[in-house]
């Protein structure tokens, strides 16, 4: 895949301009993760009404992969259950990400960090 | 200069494959024929154990073994092969430093001393000996340029104990005048351990003339394979010490009561060590002869020259370190993430290396969460720094900066 394929419009303008950036003050679920290889950082706060995301932000540094991935996942989960999001997996993110990493293994780690982040505030206490 | 593609023959990896523009050897170095070669050979034709058997193969293997050491001893400059310890890299050397000696010669309050441009392997053991011993842990500051706060150097090692720096910064480039702060660690009553990963495979380094206590440095960033590394230590300091590891080699008499050290070198090298490694690290230090240190280093230092006048060309970016330098070139470009960097070099086949570099002190001083690092070698000349340059201008189209 050409860099121009991987780096595509959408993708560099969430990395510039990401969504549902910021923290969440009341948030119910809550982690952060950090991937000590390339030093990307994602925090991820989600609010809960009635069992569902009412709200949710992410904060956070780093490549534009990891970046414009937490930000189509915290578009992704609006609305759905805690069962919808534990149900989520790599597949999602490669889904909505729309670039295939199959050959890039330690970019794959950037694109899954925001997810891991999501799976870490499921279980914290 | 040397001629860079007329090397790039004698590395099988660059007819294999291409495009290939390696910016890593920072990180590992490339093999030349002359190394696989040696490990070949050593495999097919002289492959025993070493220093046990009293049969033909298990001598020529010894042989070679210790004359590899020999070899690498000359390289470095001392002619005492009890000086010389095989480990399996140059972080286990650190930390059998750090455990032979540090541990037995630390007291509590006693004083540690690094720098903040230290590759973890050289940060890590002695922060956590300064733990496990109640030592304190005093870390020697940058200025602005990159280089080591000479103010700091002279407060700091007065009073320490141990004092573990680095020859050649792994990402500033930054050669340290480590005789200097050799001279000053004797003068305060320390010992002075260097790490030359990134020095020895560069230039001439002689350890008579450093005055250094120990210098640790690894096969295989200067052309040799994984898994071997080196330890030498001053005779006096390396009797004194423990080892680390207990086995089979290191021991000369086991009772049930009591069991009695080897003779150094053997002392440290418990079990098995990667012979084929030392057959093949000696066969790396004989062809970085035949083309002269001095050359190498004239060289490394012309194209790293040539690269930091090129990349300041770059709108955008900033490259970290001082001007003089040695091997490599960190930096950034503004708008794109050094992952992100790396990603679109390796599309045109270029190698080059994006993270922390194992320096996260380093990174956090700069303020800093990751960079790009292109390192150079025997093989790398202007085309590979033209081709380098190029590509990141790519990396700016891309990244619309």
């Amino acid at each position: 895949m050409s860099s121009e394929d991987m780096y595509r419009e959408f993708i560099l303008e969430l990395y510039k301009n990401p969504i549902n950036f910021g923290k969440l003050e009341d948030a119910d679920l809550h982690a952060e993760s950090y991937n000590p290889l390339c030093g990307d950082k994602v925090e991820m706060y989600v609010k809960l009404t009635n069992g569902k995301v009412s709200d949710v932000k992410f904060d956070g540094s780093g490549c534009a992969i990891s970046q414009a991935s937490a930000s189509l996942l915290t578009e992704e989960i609006k609305g759905k259950t805690t069962e919808q999001l534990k149900a989520m997996a790599k597949e999602d993110i490669l889904r909505i990400l729309q670039i295939d990493l199959s050959k890039n293994p330690s970019r794959l780690k950037c694109a899954l960090l925001s997810l891991e982040t999501l799976k870490k505030a499921l279980v914290s206490p | 200069m040397l001629d860079a593609e007329k090397t790039k023959s004698d590395f099988p990896i660059f007819q294999k494959r291409k495009p290939l523009v390696y910016l890593d050897s920072a990180a590992t170095s490339q093999k030349p024929t002359a190394v696989l070669e040696a490990m070949d050979d050593f495999y097919q034709n002289h492959n025993a154990n070493v220093h046990r058997g009293v049969y033909k193969i298990s001598e020529e293997a010894t042989e070679r073994y210790e004359n590899a050491r020999k070899r690498i001893g000359g390289f470095i400059g001392t002619k005492n092969e009890k000086e010389m310890i095989y480990t399996r890299s140059a972080t286990e050397a650190i930390n059998l430093v750090m455990r032979g000696y540090g541990e037995k010669f630390i007291k509590a309050g006693g004083r540690i001393v690094v720098s903040v441009m230290e590759h973890h392997s050289n940060f890590v053991p002695w922060q956590r000996l300064a733990e496990k011993k109640k030592a304190k842990l005093e870390v020697i500051d940058i200025d602005e340029n990159g280089e080591l706060n000479e103010e700091e150097i002279k407060t700091k090692i007065k009073g320490a104990r141990i004092v573990a720096v680095s020859h050649v910064s792994n990402v500033l480039g930054t050669v340290n005048d480590v005789k200097e702060i050799c001279k000053l660690a004797h003068e305060a009553g320390a010992i002075c351990v260097v790490d030359g990963a990134q020095s020895v495979p560069h230039m001439a380094v002689d350890v008579q003339k450093l005055g250094c206590d120990f210098l640790v440095f690894s096969g295989h960033k200067m052309l040799g394979p994984d898994g071997i590394g080196i330890l030498y230590g001053k005779e006096e300091h390396l009797e004194a010490m423990d080892p680390m590891l207990f086995g089979g080699e290191m021991i000369s008499k086991v009772k049930i009561e009591k069991t009695e050290w080897n003779a150094l070198p053997y002392k440290f090298e418990a079990g098995t060590m990667p012979v084929a490694e030392a057959v093949g690290l000696g066969a790396a230090v004989a062809y970085l002869e035949k083309r002269g240190m001095e050359n190498i280093e004239k060289h490394g230092k012309e194209v790293v020259a040539y690269a930091m006048e090129k990349l300041h060309g770059i709108k955008g970016i900033t490259v970290y370190g001082p001007q003089k330098r040695i091997g490599v070139v960190a930096f950034n470009l503004n708008g794109i993430h050094a992952h992100d960097v790396a990603t679109v070099l390796d599309e045109r086949g270029i190698a080059v290396r994006s993270g922390h570099h194992c320096t996260m002190p380093l990174h956090e001083r700069l303020d800093i969460p990751a960079s790009a690092r292109a390192s150079f070698y025997i093989y790398n000349g202007r085309k590979d720094v033209d081709a380098l340059c190029e590509a990141l201008q790519y990396a700016k189209k891309v990244f619309k900066v």
